[in-house]
């Protein structure tokens, strides 16, 4: 199987995985297939040899976040009859905004070319070393910012969290 | 022999040896039990009760099936399934032995030696919490719901400590993630346990409740939550859970022997490799690989049947208070003396 093959493959599950995020009913199976999506992308990284950022994306996005995030789907126990009524209202801002963001998209895309599919370059530099001497030469200070923001982030989380004692 | 078939006879060997080690892992745990409460333990099938695993299959197989009828009947199946499976996919990054060598040509006893190896097993193992959530979610009962719960918070609070106690053993190593250069670098007895022993301890914590093991089996206590997230589960599904917490044991004890205890390497084995046929040497590797594996699967039992359940609350503050903090400060101190004193 070459890698043409694959990434039609991959494509074709991240995309449908993505539409079924979308259209499921129950919030469970979209959490479900957003997990899927989010494998598929790993999938891609693979075949841009970033074995790291594959396997970091697996970890972060699939391992935590997403477990979190079904986490409270399931305690919030959404079905469809606790399922809140929309006004009018909501549903025409949410059309709006919904076609605003597709405007956007479509401007963007406007302006890609479509090329052929080509092997990726086997290259080394999404390995683990490599990615590591770039984080912290290259890219040293958004590294930096980016750890005091989840930082800052984390302490706000706590602070919200916390009752406050009398 | 190509390497494509060489793989395939590998992953099918390791597939049957890690069901048969958690098969057997059964009958151990219940005649260590027995040991240490002062009883005989299963001797009624075989002789010392040796059939016992095989007449335990076959009484999963054979039981009634029940599916709840208030259950998602889709993911009431693809629970158990999604944990055997994350149980079952950590093995592909570990070094079983020294390379064999057939028909003049060197093959690897390990079925992938990737660059990101041990990164791989902190991955696989964040998933093996899905198994649990969507089993016990998909049976729709509180009790489970609760367990399945209890199971993914514990499991994402530990692996934070645990991946922490590894970065110290990746700045021994040379910061190669790969568990085939982890293990090469403890050649004879530098094992990194000697250099880390508060990494280890924190490892080895952390394992027991990746694992939901005794004293953190807080996800399935039967005396809080029945069963926890398996109480809605019966016949082989119920198998399914129960088999794949033991090969999550059995992964979990190879983790440890290849990152703390040299993996297949002992003392003397350079000096084996000059007077012993080189295939010899590789199949006394892996039996000493197997044998570490064996003395912490029985480490796991002594534990079990010797340190009663923690509570919620105190599991919580020791993953985050006490075992983070260790780790953190463990992995600045390693820095700090490989920085300042060299090697």
């Amino acid at each position: 199987m070459n890698s043409q093959v694959i990434f039609l493959l991959l494509a074709a599950i991240s995309i449908l995985s993505a539409l079924f995020v979308v259209f499921s009913k129950n919030p469970i199976y979209s959490v479900l297939w957003l997990i899927v999506c989010f494998f598929s992308i790993a999938g891609h990284y693979v075949m841009l040899n970033a074995q790291f950022l594959a396997i970091v994306h697996i970890i972060v996005y699939t391992g935590a976040i997403m477990v979190l995030m079904l986490f409270t789907v399931m305690l919030l126990n959404l079905n469809k009859a606790s399922e809140p009524h929309k006004s009018i209202i909501y549903k025409g801002t949410a059309v709006v905004t919904g076609g605003m963001l597709m405007l956007v998209l479509l401007a963007a895309m406007r302006s890609t070319e479509l090329s052929t599919y080509s092997v990726p370059a086997a290259t080394e530099a999404g390995f683990v070393q490599n990615v590591g001497m770039k984080l912290f030469t290259d890219f040293l200070l958004p590294f930096e910012m980016t750890s005091v923001l989840f930082i800052a982030a984390m302490i706000g989380a706590a602070v919200l969290a916390k009752k406050e004692v009398h | 022999m190509s390497v494509v078939l060489f793989k395939a006879i590998l992953i099918i060997i390791i597939f049957l040896i890690s069901l048969t080690v958690a098969a057997y892992s059964t009958y151990a745990e219940r005649k260590i039990a027995a040991f240490l409460q002062d009883r005989i333990g299963p001797d009624r099938a075989g002789p010392f009760g040796l059939l016992q695993p095989v007449a335990d299959g076959v009484k999963m197989f054979l039981k009634e099936e029940i599916i709840p009828t208030v259950s998602d009947k889709l993911l009431f199946i693809a629970g158990p399934s999604i944990f055997m499976l994350t149980a079952l996919m950590t093995s592909a990054v570990i070094p079983w032995g020294k390379p064999l060598e057939i028909g003049g040509k060197l093959y690897a006893l390990q079925v992938a030696d990737i660059n990101i190896g041990i990164l791989y097993v902190l991955g696989v193992v964040s998933l093996g919490v899905y198994g649990i959530m969507i089993g016990g979610w998909a049976s729709n009962n509180k009790y489970a719901l609760l367990g399945a719960i209890r199971a993914s918070s514990q499991m994402i609070s530990y692996e934070l400590a645990m991946g922490m106690s590894v970065i110290s053993i990746l700045l021994m190593t040379d910061g190669s993630l790969s568990l085939n250069a982890i293990v090469d670098s403890q050649k004879g007895m530098n094992w990194n346990v000697f250099y880390q022993p508060v990494a280890f301890i924190v490892f080895l914590v952390c394992a027991f409740a990746e694992t939901n093991r005794t004293p953190f089996d807080l996800a399935e206590s039967e005396s809080e939550l029945i069963g926890g997230f398996h109480t809605e589960y019966s016949s082989m599904k119920l198998g399914l859970y129960l088999f794949g917490e033991y090969i999550n044991m059995f992964i979990s004890s190879a983790i440890i022997a290849c990152l703390f205890f040299g993996g297949y390497n002992f003392p003397g084995i350079d000096y084996l490799g000059t007077i012993l046929p080189r295939n010899i040497v590789s199949i006394i590797s892996v039996g000493v690989l197997f044998g570490k594996i064996f003395f912490f699967i029985f480490f796991f039992m002594w534990v079990r049947w010797t340190i009663p359940r923690f509570r919620y609350d105190q599991l919580m503050r020791l993953g985050w208070q006490v075992l983070m903090p260790i780790a953190i400060i463990n992995v600045l101190v390693t820095g700090a003396i490989l920085t300042f004193f060299g090697n």
